[in-house]
């Protein structure tokens, strides 16, 4: 059995907010092998940064978990493999234990994420001190190599320096810092650059693969940006109004997709070779989870729902021994309905494309 | 920092100069009789006028008064108040009757008001975050006086723990109740606003950060939440002051404190208004609360690196 | 796993919602619906309307129901005695508990809050004592609001050294402590309600200021402005009709806060004896009233007392409400 880091399964959380309960996540099950970058995509408000917050136990306090189970494997000081579910756990012990020591977290906006009142020193080495055991001296030694890891320039200044001093671009990278300061075996991308310039981008994503190269530690992205997971990801989680709809391995998301929403989601991807008039947008908006969803929720905004679709959610139908899809399209008694032609035509260009660049 | 400080004190005293003239041209060019005796003369009013230099052009006047101020800290003689002694004889007894109460008045408000807001906060939805509201809806719909006045019938009439009216030689036991229905306001106020703020810092995104960091309870609280939250709480406090002063007017009326507060409602309420003895408070109140709001804004410099290090505030 | 026999073989068919285009998640609703149907739901807001709108209408109609005059020292017909200092009464109800009528001089008359120490009724003082508070706030507010209004509209429009000056003074005026501007004020002016209303008009002002000002900055740099601009709208047309309507949200807020204010100024103007002179009364001069007599008659001064914190209480829950609805939190998900 290949060895899987962290295992989410059937998560299932509501939130308590003056409107009513909000069912936000509605069974979710996540794998991520060790070493590997497994993306979650999805549209604002489908829940995929409230999964990963509840790995790190760091959901608001109007947030209940109705069940579910988040199992992270790591090995402990001494070296042996442990297994634990984060959510039995007690909060305190996961801040000792888990948080920033095993797994750390990027949040997607640098101009917010970092203490107005504290040096750029004082925050990269309260983590080290806590969980390395380091004194100031050490742990300021190896915080200013840290810097200079994450490209920063004249580090031993830029130590002394409050977060409003240094631009976005330049915070990013201290929270990159900080995050990988103590060594962590999973890192946590939320959104890593959506706050950030174009030109900035993609030097952020090259840096985390970098680091996940030299480190080998797995990588979860969250994000909306398919580019990104094109560029970073090995397995793509499609998530819709709190659901897991299509996993598979970014070939197959890419080429083979067989969901309805994600055949959207990719005809939605700016594209410089498409000729048609128009981007293609998706009609409507996601579902209020306030209600409970009957069927599936992707229903009423899809061009090919069936019947099926409005009366029961459609089970997790398997594609290949990686990819699965939420669909009723894929029952055997569905009409054949395929990908429509642009999107074809568009997937073929993309194809060309990537065989163009190997 | 320095050139923001140097910028600040300069500010100050040119507001102060130009409030100070301001007062001294209303108090002395407007309509109204300085002498309260209807029975003078009018060639006794006449030469009363020019003995005290009312006759003179208004700028000389109010040079040869900021002179006798800056230069012999002198306010001139009251007309109806205390016999007509000089101001400067009476102020010092009553500034310190003042400062005494007001100080331990928000001495009270600040530590009470930021232990119920920061007990509230931690405890959101909880009881003290209950406590907490309650406590800041009757702060805003009680005046300090009216909680003076239940105080005194309560612990001074009905139950006598505490002297009805101020008492020096009891300074400190008859100091509680006008303390006390002073801090009312502010207490609840900066109960209110630390539970806001906290609340909002806890939900910021460096908080999340720390916590993702591994930080947890007392260190974050103290390290990361406090200190962010703390820092706009100074802002708050200077119209704080400002109510205080105002209250303070009633509150050492009612109960018989000579201070600054009653000196004032003395000058103004009685049978002739002591012209000498509003402008004096007028320009020592203005002087008050410039100076407080001066230190505030420096220490809110000093606090928060963004404006310690540009030397200006973000707008 | 039963649930899924749901789904029959009929079921595989195409059903396409026909309304695939229309967003009915977020259905169009006009700003103001919003913010009404978010302050009709908040319950204390909607409480402290509750409460005005009571102490409104007892403010207006309570000296008539009462059947006495404010300033009426109500004396017995025959003997002429003077009902002083009467503890709150209403006859029926003394009959129902005690079995026997009143047997003083006044053994027929009502006084739901007694009568003061001259033989008035406070009854009828309270509520025409709050309709002379009420008035004073709201007439001085609403004046407040259009200078304050105005004030920072033009002087954040024009920006500058325009503002630069116009902000300079109001710099100057914040540092004026209110209880200076009052005592000054009463050097020269006769006591009264004009004392109170000049003293607010002064002060108010610049809260409403500093708003309008910021909510023009805001404003001012938006694209609607500069598409107004660029069509040729004139600053005063620029100024009142496409920035105004967007700061009256946060300077109503402002006004909730700024009444009870208000109140509270001219109830301590008044108790201090420099505000509402008699045989006038408004709710400080009643408790002014009340608080001479307390050791004796403390039953006379919980009426203003209470009016007062009522009043207070509504205008800030109110405000709160107003605010809360006009910028709703969004809940973090």
């Amino acid at each position: 059995m290949a060895d899987k880091i962290l295992e989410i399964k059937n998560l299932d959380i509501s939130f308590k907010t003056t409107a009513g309960m909000v069912h936000a996540i509605r069974g979710v099950n996540v794998d991520l092998e060790r070493g590997e970058t497994v993306a979650i995509v999805g549209e604002s408000g489908s829940g995929k940064s409230v999964v990963m917050k509840t790995a790190m136990r760091l959901l608001a306090g109007n947030a209940t978990i109705n069940s579910g189970e988040i199992i992270f494997r790591y090995k402990d000081d001494k070296g042996d493999l442990q297994e634990v579910d984060i959510l039995k756990k007690e909060k305190q012990w996961v801040r000792q234990n888990i948080n920033g020591r095993k797994i750390a977290m990027i949040f997607q906006d640098p101009m917010t994420s970092l203490d107005p009142t504290m040096t750029i020193g004082n925050q990269l080495i309260e983590g080290m001190i806590m969980h390395l055991g380091l004194s100031k001296e050490e742990a300021k030694a190896r915080a200013i190599e840290l810097l200079e890891e994450v490209g920063i320039t004249d580090a031993k200044k830029r130590y002394k320096q409050y977060p409003h001093q240094l631009s976005g671009g330049m915070r990013q990278r201290v929270v990159i810092a900080i995050a990988i300061s103590c060594y962590p075996d999973l890192l946590i991308c939320d959104e890593p650059t959506t706050a950030l310039d174009v030109t900035i981008q993609s030097k952020i994503l090259d840096l985390i693969k970098k680091i996940q190269k030299d480190r080998g530690i797995s990588v979860i992205y969250i994000t909306h940006d398919l580019g990104v997971v094109a560029k970073v990801a090995d397995y793509v989680n499609v998530m819709y109004a709190g659901r897991i709809v299509e996993v598979g391995n970014v070939d197959e998301i890419f080429f083979d997709p067989k969901h309805p929403y994600t055949w959207g989601l990719l005809s939605a991807m700016p594209d410089l070779d498409t000729d048609d008039d128009r981007l293609y947008t998706i009609p409507g908006s996601p579902p209020n989870l306030l209600n409970e969803i009957q069927g599936d929720a992707f229903a009423a905004r899809n061009r090919f729902a069936l019947k099926a679709d409005r009366i029961e959610q459609p089970p997790m139908f398997k594609v290949s021994e990686t990819h699965f899809a939420a669909t009723w399209l894929l029952d055997e008694r569905a009409p054949k309905i395929d990908m429509p032609e642009e999107l074809k035509r568009r997937i073929e260009r993309m194809r060309r494309s990537a065989a163009e660049k190997q | 920092m320095a050139k923001y400080i140097i910028k600040r004190v300069f500010m100050a005293l040119v507001t102060l100069f130009m409030i100070t003239f301001l007062l001294f041209l209303l108090v002395r060019i407007m309509p109204g009789n300085p002498f309260p005796s209807e029975r003078m003369s009018a060639e006794a009013i006449a030469k009363k006028r020019a003995e005290m230099g009312l006759d003179d052009p208004i700028l000389v006047q109010f040079g040869n008064y900021l002179k006798n101020v800056i230069g012999k800290g002198s306010f001139g003689k009251g007309s109806s108040l205390y016999n007509g002694a000089p101001i400067s004889t009476v102020l010092p007894g009553c500034m310190a009757n003042s400062f005494k109460i007001g100080g331990l008045s928000i001495l009270i408000g600040v530590v009470f008001g930021l232990i119920l807001g920061i007990g509230a906060a931690l405890n959101r939805g909880h009881f003290w975050d209950t406590f907490c509201t309650v406590l800041s809806i009757l702060g805003v719909c009680v005046p300090s006086y009216v909680f003076m006045i239940f105080l005194q019938y309560f612990l001074a009439y009905k139950v006598t723990i505490f002297p009805f009216y101020f008492d020096m030689s009891r300074f400190m036991g008859s100091s509680i109740i006008p303390a006390l229905s002073l801090s009312l306001f502010s207490m609840s106020t900066i109960a209110r606003f630390t539970r806001n703020e906290m609340v909002e810092v806890m939900d910021s995104d460096y908080v999340l950060l720390a916590e993702s960091k591994g930080m947890y309870g007392t260190k974050l609280v103290t390290k990361h939440i406090l200190r962010n939250a703390l820092i706009p709480i100074v802002t708050v406090i200077a119209p704080l002051i400002v109510d205080l002063l105002t209250g303070a007017l009633v509150v050492e009326k009612i109960y018989g404190i000579n201070g600054l507060g009653k000196l004032m409602v003395d000058a103004i309420s009685g049978e002739g208004i002591d012209y000498n003895y509003v402008l004096a408070l007028g320009i020592i109140y203005s002087a008050l609360y410039i100076g407080i709001m001066l230190v505030l804004d420096i220490t809110y410099g000093l606090l928060d690196p963004r404006i310690r290090l540009a030397g200006r505030k973000e707008s | 796993m039963s649930k899924e026999m749901i789904v029959t073989d009929e079921d595989f068919v195409l059903d396409v919602s026909s309304d695939i285009t229309t967003d009915r998640n977020f259905a169009s609703q006009s700003f103001w619906k919003g913010v009404f149907t978010r302050f009709k739901n908040n319950k204390r807001a909607m409480t402290g309307l509750v409460i005005i709108i009571l102490i409104f209408i007892l403010a207006v109609f309570g000296p008539m129901i009462s059947g006495y005059g404010y300033k009426e020292i109500i004396t017995n017909g025959q003997t002429q005695e003077v009902a002083k200092s009467l503890a709150p009464r209403i006859p029926a109800l003394h009959r129902l508990f005690t079995g026997a009528d009143y047997q003083d001089a006044f053994a027929g008359k009502v006084f739901l809050f007694g009568t003061d120490s001259l033989g008035r009724d406070l009854f009828t003082r309270v509520w025409y004592g709050a309709r002379v508070s009420l008035m004073i706030a709201f007439v001085t507010i609403l004046i407040d609001m259009l200078i304050g209004m105005s004030y920072g509209l033009i002087s954040g429009y024009f920006g500058q050294v325009c503002d630069g000056i116009m902000q300079r003074f109001v710099e100057i005026a914040n540092s004026i402590p209110r209880l200076v501007i009052v005592g000054v004020l009463a050097t020269f002016m006769p006591k009264g309600v004009w004392l109170v209303i000049v003293a607010l008009l002064l002060t108010e002002w610049i809260g409403m200021s500093k708003i309008a000002r910021a909510e023009m900055l805001k404003i001012k740099g938006q694209e609607y402005i500069m598409a107004s601009r660029t069509l040729g709208a004139k600053s005063f047309r620029i100024i009142f009709s496409d920035v105004l309507p967007n700061t009256i949200g946060p300077v109503i807020t402002q006004v909730m806060f700024s009444i009870p204010t208000a109140i509270f100024t001219e109830a301590f103007l008044s108790f201090v004896g420099v505000g509402i002179v008699l045989p006038q009364c408004s709710i400080g001069s009643l408790i002014e009233d009340g608080f001479n007599n307390i050791t004796t008659l403390p039953y006379q001064i919980l009426p203003p007392i209470i009016v007062l914190a009522l009043l207070m209480l509504a205008f800030n829950f109110v405000g709160d409400g107003l605010r809360e609805a006009l910028a709703p939190r969004i809940e973090d998900m």
